[in-house]
């Protein structure tokens, strides 16, 4: 939002002004940036010659409380969208890579148990990105955290740097089962994208969260954490959440609500 | 010396013409000529072949970076495009066999391709395996036409320059 205060605040609010803006979000939605109204644009598919901007900030809100002793839809989902073998049918399941993985967990002194989701927590301040000697770690402009395979050289210090065990390398040869949208292989590290292909689409939702959804859960919920009309802003200020490992300061774009 | 031209036109000619009415893949000095098969779906590629052939390492290359750090998906040098219209009618790729398109160049000009380590030789919902696919339906009979054509020599040769 602090990009859009400046804004209103240099553009006097004239009645031409506004018919003009009117007119170019009829013609050209989306490629005029123009206060509110192309915001809404922006975080609901952008037109495809547009850069990701910052003026979003991609987010997701995992309610423990729903998520469901014993379900993995999210999981599936999530390999299903993005075309990684389940751990369970892999032939080598300790380097099987895994994008999402489901957490139950149990107090030891009161046995309350807790179940969640843990992929990666697509940080404001990624250690994976500080650590990376090529730069093939990055965060997007809009908050996704991503590994550039093409020059990722699988050397896993992102890896040992990620306090939330969320990345993978892949060890094996894939022999074109890859998804034409999700393109992954051999020697290069992955992790979460936030279904980056879905989001550039315009879907405006990731795999996982329709999967819960669907599946009744309703757990799990995406969103623009800048805009604050989303339903994700609307109930980060109604919960009471919480980021994992808070103490690191890294500004996590995936909070926890029931934890 | 224009003898000499004369002679190696005609040879070059008969060549050219034994290879065109072999039914044996096609050789020159041993080594298989590149099949290049026409694309199935699209009547023009996004430049010239002849740029094409020369430069589309290099559109690609600035395409990708477009595509993977800043997010922009346009079509125009996308490698998924090329994958959709490349794709052969009986592999239904465009590396899976020796005269897929990306393949039977690349052997031919010996230049490793890296793309399909990670990149899915096939376009979504694959021609070859979707023949009723509502988006190439309409391709249907540039399919039967089977139009494949083969380059000669010199034009390789031009493209390897
Ligand atoms: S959770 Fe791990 S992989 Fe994801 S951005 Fe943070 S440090 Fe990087
Ligand atoms: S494995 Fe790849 S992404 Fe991770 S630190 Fe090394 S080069 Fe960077």
């Amino acid at each position: 939002m602090s990009k859009l205060k400046p804004m209103s605040d240099q553009v006097p609010a004239s009645p031409e002004r506004r018919r003009f803006v009117g007119a170019a979000t009829a013609t050209a939605a989306g490629l005029t940036i123009a206060p509110g109204v192309m915001l809404y644009q922006v975080a609901h598919g952008r037109p495809e010659e547009q850069a990701a901007s910052s003026a979003v900030r991609w987010g997701m809100l995992v309610d423990a409380t729903k998520c469901a002793t014993g379900c993995d839809d999210c999981v599936t989902a999530c390999s299903t969208e993005n075309g990684w073998t389940p751990v369970a049918e892999s032939k080598h399941p300790k380097q099987a890579p895994q994008w999402i993985r489901k957490l139950e967990l149990q107090d030891p002194l009161t046995q309350m148990e807790t179940n969640l989701p843990m992929m990666c927590q697509h940080c404001a301040e990624p250690p994976c990105v500080d650590v990376c000697p090529t730069g093939a770690s990055f965060k997007r402009a809009d908050g996704i955290v991503l590994v550039n395979r093409h020059t990722c050289i699988g050397c896993r210090y992102c890896m040992m740097a990620c306090p939330y065990k969320a990345r993978s390398l892949v060890h094996e040869d894939l022999d074109d089962t890859q998804k034409p949208d999700v393109p992954r292989g051999i020697g290069c590290v992955e992790s979460c994208t936030l279904c980056v292909q879905k989001i550039d689409r315009g879907d405006g939702n990731t795999a996982c969260a329709e999967a819960c959804t669907a599946a009744g859960h309703n757990a799990l919920l995406f969103g623009d954490m800048n805009d604050p009309e989303s339903e994700i802003s609307k109930r980060l200020r109604e919960l009471p959440t919480k980021q994992v490992r808070a103490d690191l300061n890294l500004n996590l774009g995936v909070r926890y609500h029931g934890i | 010396m224009k003898r000499l031209l004369a002679l190696g036109a005609v040879v070059l000619t008969t060549a050219a013409m034994a290879w065109a009415g072999s039914d044996n893949p096609p050789k020159a000095d041993g080594a298989p000529k590149p099949v290049i098969t026409k694309a199935v779906k699209g009547e023009q590629c996004v430049e010239d072949t002849d740029y094409m052939r020369r430069n589309h390492m290099k559109v690609l290359d600035g395409h990708r970076d477009k595509t993977v750090i800043e997010g922009i998906r346009t079509k125009k040098y996308s490698l998924k495009e090329c994958i959709n219209c490349h794709a052969s009618e009986t592999t239904g790729s465009v590396a899976a066999a020796k005269d897929d398109f990306c393949v039977s160049c690349h052997s031919y000009a010996a230049v490793k391709i890296d793309c399909f380590d990670c990149h899915s030789t096939k376009p979504q919902g694959s021609i070859a395996m979707h023949s009723l696919n509502a988006e190439t339906a309409h391709y249907k009979h540039k399919l039967a036409a089977q139009a494949t054509s083969k380059v000669s020599v010199e034009e390789m040769a031009g493209v390897a320059q």
